[in-house]
């Protein structure tokens, strides 16, 4: 039970929700950039949300199917196809043996995320699946993945293979995910003040809040660079470093922004200008370079109703995919 | 142990407790002497703690908190109250004597591309800098920025050099110095601060029972070694 990597992709990783509790060692939590589409792979298939799947960069990696297998894919839309044909977003598809998977043309979005059934087999590091390309370790042999890599599965999806028509390739099962509003408005992403806040001029706040911010190419799984007017504090107080967190905004020296995503360092000395809230964190991932952001402050109170809204919503579809599912198994 | 301090959100998932914009042994311990604390009175949601020079902050999952306390208040000022606790009743141990833990460090040429450039600016010799920054026993703050990359001071303020302007790639194992601060690079990385030696001890290794050998609180004295002795250590 496995895939094989016939082409490599610009950056294909395996990640789970992240390795939370090392920071105090320097150690990242990283895992997935979009959480929400990462948890909902795994659940289309069956699976607990923990699992690892594989972050699909664009262009991505070609995957051959060694088996018969039940997978989902979610997040970015890469044309996603098996041999010639299309497949869609958030479905469970059963996928016919040797079954090669592909992603022609980019649509939107900036990364998508495949689950199979049952979920990858490769050892924990720090408990987790997540790849850490700088310490070489977690994931797949703590590398991207390369041409010829074999992935195993955890579990056979042998009880869906009967689902397969003749001569189809595949198969998309009947029921899929509504993302609801967490994809929404893809380009307003709500903040909070962060401690630095207050810092900056008064021509400045009302820039950032004003002002389209531009993402820069030089963006990748450790930060967002964005382009936009240059900000400016009242004061360049140094500051001495401390924590920063997954959607932390930082004020770079040249006036520039950042916004740190997964794989960011423990520690920074920027000032912390504003924390994208949680719940726009996938939103935020799905965004590309030359997408534009408008960033819209709220408070903490929003910020939490958000997050817990979106957990929610993520807890009924968990339920619902296994319900559907299991009726499978009593069929068979 | 002043009680100026203030509690802020470092976004919807974690509280952060800063005593003051300083490098501060004193401060450093107190920080410790909390997550100490909170570590002992741990709560369903709590993902991590992370101390800093003179700061603490706690990484939770609100959701969990939510479901397991349902607090009236938001989590936030859940958390932060939870830190306020922390604070008052974590008791400030005088530092445990830790063994002094002895760096090797190779200050010759090709080992510390900036000793020369730092010397000449700082009016000294080259040995002048290398007595100054071994003679100094310094205190581990905190790991930050790379896996097991340890924050350490203070230097000497005669070689206190600011950090390069631009990052330039740097070799695991080098040592620096940043203003006040020095430290060991882990793993090969860019990196600005002002590079004097290298160390052959691995002080980061991913499949060892402890990856990251420095911790927060830790004293640590470096001592010149030669090329053949560097050489030595790395076969």
């Amino acid at each position: 039970m496995s895939l094989t990597i016939i082409k490599p992709g610009l950056l294909d990783t395996l990640q789970d929700l992240g390795r939370p509790g090392y920071g105090g060692l320097g150690i990242n939590r990283g895992g997935v950039m979009d959480r929400y589409a990462a948890q909902v792979a795994n659940m289309l298939v069956g699976n607990e949300v923990r699992e690892a799947v594989i972050e699909i960069h664009f262009p991505g990696a070609q995957f051959l199917f060694e088996q018969n297998t039940l997978i989902s894919i979610t997040g970015g839309h890469f044309n996603a196809m098996l041999n010639d044909e299309p497949i869609p977003l958030w479905h469970p598809i059963v996928v016919r043996k040797n079954a090669v998977l592909h992603f022609p043309k980019l649509q939107n979005g900036n990364r998508c995320y495949l689950a199979v059934h049952g979920g990858f087999c490769v050892p924990q590091w720090l408990n987790s699946y997540s790849t850490h390309l700088k310490a070489g370790a977690g994931g797949f042999h703590g590398r991207k993945l390369e041409k010829g890599d074999e992935i195993p599965f955890k579990e056979s999806s042998i009880y869906f293979a009967g689902l397969l028509k003749p001569g189809k390739e595949f198969e998309a099962l009947k029921w899929g995910v509504d993302t609801g509003s967490t994809y929404l408005h893809p380009n307003e992403i709500f903040f909070i003040e962060g401690n630095e806040w207050e810092q900056l001029t008064y021509q400045s706040q009302k820039a950032f809040l004003q002002d389209n911010f531009t993402v820069h190419p030089f963006s990748d799984r450790m930060g967002y660079q964005l382009k936009g007017v240059d900000l400016h504090r009242s004061a360049n107080t140094e500051l001495v470093s401390s924590a920063v967190s997954f959607g932390t905004i930082q004020l770079l020296p040249n006036g520039q922004l950042i916004v740190l995503m997964a794989d960011h360092q423990t520690t920074g000395g920027y000032p912390r200008i504003g924390h994208v809230i949680s719940a726009h964190l996938p939103k935020l991932a799905q965004l590309r370079p030359s997408d534009v952001i408008h960033f819209i402050k709220t408070d903490i109170t929003n910020a939490e109703q958000l997050l817990i809204a979106q957990q929610q919503e993520l807890n009924i579809l968990q339920r619902a995919c296994t319900e559907r599912l299991n009726s499978l198994y009593v069929k068979h | 142990m002043t009680n100026q301090y203030k509690i802020f959100p470092l976004g919807d998932s974690a509280v952060t407790f800063d005593m003051g914009n300083s490098i501060s042994e004193a401060l450093n311990q107190k920080a410790l002497a909390m997550q100490h604390w909170l570590l002992a009175n741990p709560f369903e949601g709590l993902k991590d703690c992370l101390v800093a020079y003179s700061s603490l902050t706690v990484l939770y999952n609100p959701v969990l908190i939510k479901k397991y306390y349902n607090p009236a208040t938001t989590v936030f000022t859940w958390v932060a109250d939870l830190l306020q606790q922390a604070f008052d009743k974590s008791v400030q141990t005088k530092p445990v004597a830790r063994e002094l833990i002895k760096i090797p460090v190779c200050y010759e040429a090709g080992y510390g591309p900036d000793l020369l450039p730092l010397a000449q600016s700082a009016r000294l010799t080259e040995q002048e800098v290398v007595t100054l920054h071994t003679d100094t026993i310094y205190n581990v703050y905190m790991i930050g920025f790379l896996p097991g990359f340890s924050y350490m001071g203070e230097v000497n303020e005669r070689i206190a050099m600011p950090r390069k302007q631009t990052p330039t790639p740097v070799m695991a194992g080098s040592v620096g110095i940043a203003g006040p601060q020095t430290g060991i690079y882990p793993l090969n990385s860019p990196g600005g601060w002002q590079i004097l030696g290298r160390t052959p001890l691995r002080l980061f290794d991913p499949f060892a029972p402890e990856p990251v050998k420095l911790q927060a609180g830790d004293r640590v004295q470096f001592y010149a070694i030669t090329k053949k002795e560097f050489e030595e250590y790395s076969s």
